[in-house]
């Protein structure tokens, strides 16, 4: 971006005047700019020198090279962390996927009350995970909710016990987290079935396909943008779900739903193992970018394409 | 850029944590986490006490049980160079931040009152560190307790049990009798309340010591830790199927109504039955965990002093005196449940059990039986403990199945936590 020709016979003001409509973009975006270099960039910086360090109770800066890494690495807790991301990452990201676009698909069907039902689907969206969580907290305890329920109903040798056994519990956690974001996930189905061109489908249908061809074939490899975003999306807020299991289950029964993120917190905060703690976080923010930076990069080529 | 990051947050942290904080008068700022009505009512006394000083009581309550969020806080305090007055602390915790160098010096104060005598030796090493008192304590906690519900008791026809053998003839009582034996919450720190008394139990005092507070890997790894855990799956086998997550006092709850016949918890836990208009000694039992009798394992809650400018340190020194007033510390245990940490605090106002744990602890301190809980951070340093949380929960909830596994991996845990 070059500064425009100035044209000539200008008084000094007007020189003035321009200069600051040129820079003034850069006056107004500098100080947001600085925040984010100082408490996003900053920050991610100083946690990869604490992962370095010998920080235990408070940040202490004398090197350890990996030693953190490997300390990190050998916890049992770590690996249950990671298997259980594993677990709650592949359901979470499939089922919310699979599941919104059923929804979208069947919303768009062109039915009656679609606005009434569109914000109920829409809706949990809007809770925060730690209600999501305490609400399937009472919902899922055999002794309060859903099991007491249908026992109270007459099938006494029900049980649905999967809060409090430790092998089940994470899979409580996949089932409140897809309740809560299938809904924002058909949305964005749902814009982009409604961006699909009629004449196609039109075509389509009187060249005789059938409905699920017509979905199969034409409309659902159309949605690839929509995929892409949220397979994004829900990949990041899998990789950083702390309160939902704090709220659900408080990484129990024993650490059976323990996640990178409660993880992370508890051996930088409560465990004194800071330097651990860093070194867990420098791992997630690697995944993170590992999932991020080729979408990134996929989208800006694209514009070059000039798509 | 480091530093510049360090500097920023830090000016940020003190802005917000003192606006409008800039006044003559003597202020202590305290940072706890005794939010609940019990605790909140014992530390009114101390204000009161202090207001008719002249000290200003500037309250920085950070809630949540075991001081969790509150240390956190401190941690964002102490790096911006502003520590609070003094902050309510447990245990290791104490030491941690002594050795961080954040810590005040009391040494002039606890001479003129002859802190020395008065405060058992046990207690000391965690409010001194290299030969400097450090931390004012407040009060005492033995968590090697039962409680029990005395109409359950006289229902199925039991009484205390004294033996660990008794002690299952009793629970299967209470289970024929179609009443829960055990009251629990599936926490790692209640799990590891009960690991201290069965510990405790199966090897004794010394037992005790060398495998918990020395973390000797011959003890930890040794046969009667095997028989340590075999007892824990036992007693997990009297806890009703919906114990994971619940709350000590919910599990409180349920010896007050009856639903379940006994609990295993700290004494903080007569606060719940006191409350709820039982009465200690007539209508919930207390007693020792069977076969620790003797032996207290305690937990401390002490008010450390950190380094202050001169201009807050003469208040700092008024509380620390107040704290330490045998008058406040009575009162204040009254209703907190606990027992004064000073040893020459008459016992006359205590309840039944107040009054047998204020003896028990003297007869613990005199024979070298008073030892820290592992399960309340006076055993051993943070890591560690939450290294043997890791498995004694794991074990409970059925994640480790076998007693030789838990013992494998407790030696491991150990030794990685170190």
């Amino acid at each position: 971006m070059g500064a425009p020709a100035m044209p000539r016979g200008r008084t000094p003001t007007d020189r003035a005047i321009g200069w600051l409509q040129v820079q003034l973009p850069k006056l107004v975006l500098s100080p947001s700019l600085v925040i984010v270099l100082l408490f996003v960039y900053g920050f991610i910086l100083w946690t990869i020198v604490l992962s370095f360090s010998r920080s235990r109770i408070l940040p202490v800066y004398t090197f350890a090279g990996f030693d953190a890494y490997e300390r990190l690495w050998s916890l049992p807790n770590w690996s249950v962390a990671l298997q259980n991301l594993a677990i709650f990452g592949v359901l979470y990201i499939g089922l919310c996927t699979l599941i919104g676009l059923a929804l979208a698909i069947l919303l768009d069907q062109r039915i009656r009350i679609e606005g009434v039902l569109r914000p109920i689907y829409l809706y949990p969206m809007a809770l925060s995970f730690v209600v999501t969580g305490t609400a399937w907290k009472w919902f899922l305890n055999p002794g309060l909710g859903f099991e007491k329920v249908v026992r109270a109903w007459g099938w006494s040798d029900f049980t649905f016990d999967w809060l409090v056994n430790p092998d089940m519990a994470i899979y409580t956690i996949v089932i409140a987290a897809i309740w809560q974001s299938s809904g924002f996930v058909m949305a964005m189905f749902l814009a982009g079935l409604r961006g699909i061109d009629n004449e196609l489908i039109r075509a389509a249908q009187i060249d005789g396909a059938s409905p699920f061809k017509l979905y199969w074939r034409i409309i659902i490899p159309q949605l690839r943008p929509a995929f892409l975003s949220a397979v994004i999306i829900l990949a990041h807020m899998a990789v950083k779900s702390y309160d939902l299991v704090i709220a659900l289950t408080g990484g129990g029964p024993g650490n059976a739903t323990e996640l990178p993120a409660t993880f992370m917190y508890s051996y930088t905060f409560t465990r004194n193992q800071m330097a651990v703690g860093a070194a867990s976080a420098v791992i997630m923010l690697m995944t993170i970018a590992a999932i991020i930076v080729p979408y990134l990069y996929a989208e800006l080529r694209g514009d070059d394409r000039g798509r | 850029m480091r530093k510049m990051v360090l500097t920023m947050a830090g000016a940020l942290l003190t802005i917000l944590t003192t606006a409008g904080g800039l006044r003559a008068a003597p202020e202590v700022e305290v940072l706890h986490w005794w939010t609940s009505g019990g605790e909140a009512a014992a530390l009114n006394i101390l204000k009161k006490d202090l207001e008719g000083k002249g000290v200003t009581w500037k309250d920085m309550p950070v809630a949540g049980g075991g001081g969790t969020q509150a240390m956190t806080v401190l941690r964002a305090r102490v790096s911006s160079g502003n520590p609070p007055v003094a902050v309510q602390m447990l245990g290791f915790d104490i030491l941690d931040w002594a050795e961080q160098g954040a810590v005040g010096d009391l040494n002039e104060l606890a001479a003129a009152g002859g802190w020395d005598m008065v405060i058992p030796a046990a207690l000391q090493k965690f409010s001194r560190y290299d030969a400097k008192w450090i931390a004012a304590p407040v009060n005492v906690h033995s968590t090697n307790w039962i409680w029990g519900n005395k109409a359950v008791f006289d229902k199925v026809g039991i009484s205390q049990p004294a033996t660990w053998d008794e002690l299952i003839a009793s629970l299967d009582k209470i289970r024929a009798a179609g009443i829960i034996p055990l009251a629990h919450g599936g926490q790692p720190w209640q799990d590891a309340t009960l690991f201290d008394s069965v510990v405790l139990t199966t090897g004794g005092g010394d037992f005790y010591k060398k495998a918990l507070i020395e973390l000797d890997a011959g003890a930890l790894g040794s046969d009667t830790m095997k028989s340590v855990f075999d007892r824990m799956a036992k007693l997990r086998s009297y806890v009703d199927p919906n114990f994971p997550g619940r709350d000590w006092n919910l599990a409180s709850a349920m010896v007050i109504k009856g639903e379940a016949g006994m609990q295993i918890m700290g004494d903080w836990a007569k606060g719940e039955f006191v409350a709820a208009g039982k009465k200690p000694g007539t209508d919930v039992v207390c007693f020792r965990f069977p076969g620790t009798q003797g032996n207290v394992t305690f937990n401390t809650d002490q008010f450390v002093m950190f380094k202050v400018g001169a201009d807050r340190r003469p208040a700092q020194l008024e509380l620390a005196k107040a704290i330490m007033s045998p008058a406040f510390q009575a009162s204040f245990s009254m209703i907190k449940g606990s027992v004064p940490a000073r040893n020459d605090v008459p016992d006359t106002g205590f309840d039944d059990c107040g009054k047998k744990a204020m003896k028990d602890l003297k007869e613990a301190a005199a024979s070298d039986r008073l030892m820290g809980s592992l399960a309340h951070r006076h055993a051993a340093a943070a890591s560690v403990m939450n290294a043997i949380y890791d498995v004694v929960t794991n074990h409970f909830n059925g994640g480790i199945k076998s007693s030789d596994d838990a013992v494998k991996r407790l030696v491991a845990a150990v030794r990685a936590a170190r």
